[in-house]
């Protein structure tokens, strides 16, 4: 019950991200999205695992403190509050977003997957969130909205390994997290050059550079 | 096999040492690359001997291939020239190329790169070690190439060369992924008897012709060649032209030996693009100006020449004619050496000139013979080398080509068949006289006559790093020209591995014991007459082109394109020269100038313009590079999404 729950949290939390135009919402939602996933494996009963209950308070922490920290830095230093004139408007977002959540019902009914899976719902929801951050990396012009949709795109790929987080050593586990880590470490560093060289962090000023 | 892989590993790490010492990384490296050679020719040569070879073998499920690398007597023997000309030409840039510019170090590292992509590539047995050190092979000649590039020309000359070896790297995919279809592994293995006449086996044909055509250099795919043996340095220009060009033969006799039943028309496609390559390829070298572009185009000649002999030997295995294969077979594999020894010797030399005068350049060079004897001497071996005289090697594997057309000659060939012995016949009756006429021109041009510039006055011998080489590969020009006999088991060893074993008649067949003694009783005559003739008249200095007349000037001699110019003209129809004549006109004309050069129709009419066009259609593909993150985000979120409804459907 409880991780169905969790589960749809997620999913609705994903519509709330692709309609919000404050970035400080979406980051907001992001962590929480983080957050709740962080719980997931305990709320699966699988508490009696050592290395995965280490593993959700490190998901936990950095989702939940370390990640929001560095994202109130950037935003302190570039001064933005809302993303205006997106690629694709709110609406049309929102409509995407329903269409891949819906997509992704079909293909996870479809897909092959290992029998005895007890969490029906996981699989829809990690393609969704999937989606969604990729929406976001495609139709947002803002360098900080953009690792939003990056972190958003993390969790999707996080929900997909908690399919099989028994069988999984904890070291790949801890290699998400790491990743996870120096993708936002790296794109904050980027986002501020961004903005020393184009006095913006606008994205589309990177086509400049193009060949 | 240990041995072998100690001198791969040897040969990668030559130039690493160099990377890092502030002088002498030079001498470490030529150290190296010789303690290379002496491990890898002993391999060698144990194998040729007949003690088996061994390989390495990797057993992986899905590469599902018994072997990745055999040391087999092929690869053994196309390991020969290899080691020699790699040592020979790292010991030449000592004095050559060290200290000449900032990127000698990546120079050298990328050298021994190259041999040790090389030795790889005689080595591979699967198509996926094969085709890795072919593009490491590529890559590395491509950069070697560039090692001047400053000048536009080099530029030019690399990429054109970048191309057309992935042309034919492409064209070796299509075709090693259609042997993979056949076999069911990528591993090498005979083909099953039947398939070559079917069309199966004729795309393979194709593929493989085309793809190995594109390196080896066979006309009209040789575009590339000339510009690039042109701008690299001299000893690169040796080991590309010696042994690189090589190995799209390695494949082509490799290709070949797998095939139990050729059809005939393989070796008739074999005999008539050696015969293009070999005539056509003398000719455009009689008009060339620049020195190294000239032996260039004798390489592709050679290329030809050794066609003829694979061609031959692959008509033989049709026709069940064992003397025509083994003869055929071990001419053509006896020439990949020969032409290796040779060829290195020649570019070298001319290297030589270069360092000495800072010209390529013909009409600017003359009367180097004084000032520079024992380059001159080196050069002279390798032209009576090249065209094929006695006692040097070209003459033992023409020999070995000529005998095998005429043992083809009989009337077991059967009605129609008659006519492909005679080609190969006539067309090396040609390109050795062609050959002829053009190294008299060069050598002529270069080192006999009077200085035509004052840089050519001004010429100073090479030192001794560069002689040294150079001697080294003279020497083995004239032992296996002299005493074919001690190296005939080796190559009967190989050529047995192109089908049914008979390369242990080749001495009797070839009467090579003969060529010894013949080559021994004229040896001490010539030593006699010189005894006897030894009081010879005064010697008496006059200059060059006297004449008789009055005021000689260097202007008043040949140059080397008048004295080509009448055979240029004769085959005017194929080379197309550019001829730039001048007005002369009223009664005290004002000086002027005459000016003729041959450019390469290939290059000019085909491969450039074709090269342009590939650009423009290119360039339509810039539509897909908008510069915008999300852009690309997007493509890879729509490929996501074709593979999951791929896969689901």
């Amino acid at each position: 019950m409880m991780p169905d729950l969790l589960i749809a949290l997620t999913m609705l939390s994903n519509f709330s991200l692709v309609a919000t135009s404050r970035v400080s919402k979406a980051i907001q939602f992001a962590v929480f999205q983080g957050v709740l996933l962080g719980l997931m494996p305990l709320a699966m009963g699988l508490g009696r695992h050592f290395h995965i209950v280490l593993l959700a308070i490190a998901a936990v922490t950095v989702k939940g403190w370390l990640i929001p920290f560095l994202f109130r830095r950037a935003l302190k230093q570039v001064h933005i509050q809302r993303e205006v004139d997106p690629y694709i408007g709110y609406t049309v977002s929102l409509m995407l977003c329903a269409l891949g959540t819906g997509l992704s019902l079909v293909l996870a009914h479809n897909l092959p997957l290992k029998p005895g899976t007890e969490y029906t719902l996981l699989v829809p929801a990690s393609l969704a969130t999937l989606f969604t951050g990729f929406l976001l990396l495609v139709s947002r012009r803002k360098a900080l909205t953009q690792v939003v949709g990056y972190l958003v795109l993390e969790n999707g790929i996080y929900l997909f390994g908690l399919l099989l987080v028994e069988d999984m050593p904890a070291l790949v586990e801890a290699g998400i997290l790491l990743d996870l880590f120096v993708g936002i470490f790296v794109m904050g560093i980027v986002i501020n050059h961004i903005r020393v060289a184009f006095d913006s962090t606008d994205t589309r000023h990177l086509a400049e550079l193009k060949d | 096999m240990s041995l072998f892989l100690l001198a791969l590993l040897a040969a990668a790490a030559s130039g690493v040492p160099g990377l890092f010492l502030r002088r002498k990384g030079g001498e470490v490296a030529a150290g190296l690359l010789g303690l290379a050679a002496v491990l890898g020719l002993w391999a060698s040569l144990r194998v040729l001997s007949g003690v088996p070879g061994g390989a390495v073998t990797l057993r992986t499920a899905s590469l599902g291939a018994p072997g990745f690398l055999v040391l087999d007597p092929l690869a053994a023997f196309f390991a020969i020239p290899v080691l020699l000309l790699s040592v020979a030409g790292a010991l030449y840039s000592l004095g050559y190329w060290e200290g000449r510019r900032g990127n000698t170090p990546a120079l050298r590292l990328v050298y021994g790169l190259l041999t040790a992509s090389l030795l790889m590539l005689v080595m591979a047995s699967h198509a996926l070690t094969f085709l890795l050190a072919w593009e490491g092979m590529a890559i590395t000649a491509f950069l070697l190439v560039m090692a001047e590039d400053r000048e536009p020309e080099t530029r030019r000359a690399g990429w054109i060369y970048l191309v057309a070896t992935h042309t034919g790297t492409l064209l070796l995919f299509a075709a090693f992924a259609l042997l993979a279809k056949i076999h069911g592994h990528s591993g090498f293995a005979a083909l099953p008897t039947g398939l070559a006449a079917t069309r199966g086996g004729t795309a393979l044909f194709a593929l493989f012709l085309l793809g190995f055509g594109f390196k080896a250099g066979v006309l009209p795919l040789h575009f590339w060649l000339p510009p690039a043996h042109a701008a690299a340095p001299s000893h690169v220009s040796a080991l590309m032209s010696g042994v690189m060009l090589k190995m799209g033969i390695l494949g082509l006799v490799r290709f070949l030996s797998w095939v139990p039943d050729p059809p005939i028309w393989w070796g008739g496609a074999l005999v008539a693009l050696g015969a293009l390559s070999g005539v056509l390829g003398v000719a455009f070298a009689l008009g060339q100006h620049d020195l190294k572009r000239l032996l260039a185009y004798h390489s592709i000649e050679n290329i030809g020449i050794i066609l003829l002999g694979l061609g031959l030997g692959a008509l033989g295995k049709s026709l069940g004619n064992p003397v025509m294969q083994t003869l055929g077979f071990a001419g053509a594999l006896l020439h990949v050496v020969n032409h290796s020894l040779f060829k290195g010797l020649l570019f070298l030399s001319a290297g030589s000139v270069l360092h000495a005068t800072g010209t390529r350049n013909l009409e600017q060079l003359g009367g180097l013979g004084q000032r520079m004897p024992w380059t001159s001497g080196a050069f002279l071996a390798g032209s009576w080398a090249i065209c094929g005289l006695p006692p040097l090697n070209g003459f033992v594997s023409e020999w070995l080509i000529y005998l095998g057309a005429f043992r083809g000659l009989g009337p077991n060939l059967g009605p129609g068949r008659q006519g492909w012995p005679v080609v190969i016949l006539l067309s090396l009756a040609l390109i050795g006289a062609l050959a002829l006429a053009c190294f008299a021109k060069a050598f002529g041009a270069v080192f006999l006559g009077l200085p035509r510039t004052g840089t050519a006055a001004r010429a100073h011998e090479a030192p001794r790093t560069m002689l040294l080489p150079m001697g080294l590969l003279a020497l083995a020009c004239l032992a296996i020209g002299v005493a074919p006999i001690l190296f005939a088991p080796a190559l009967g060893r190989v050529a047995d591995a192109m089908g049914p074993a008979t390369g242990a008649a080749l001495p009797a067949l070839a009467g090579l014991p003969m060529i010894s003694l013949v080559a021994l009783v004229l040896g001490l005559l010539a030593l006699l007459l010189w005894r006897w003739l030894r009081p010879m008249p005064r010697r008496d200095d006059r200059p060059t082109w006297d004449c008789g007349y009055a005021a000689p000037d260097a202007r008043m001699q040949y140059t080397a394109s008048s004295f080509a110019d009448g055979l240029v003209r004769g085959l005017r129809w194929a080379l197309r020269p550019a001829v730039h004549l001048p007005k002369v006109s009223g009664w005290f004309p004002r000086p002027t100038r005459y000016e003729s050069h041959v450019p390469d129709p290939i290059l000019d009419r085909a491969a450039a313009p074709a090269l342009r066009f590939t650009v423009r259609g290119a360039a339509l593909l810039r539509i897909a590079q908008g510069g915008a993150l999300p852009v690309y985000l997007l493509y890879v979120l729509l490929t996501l999404l074709a593979l999951l409804v791929w896969m689901v459907a």
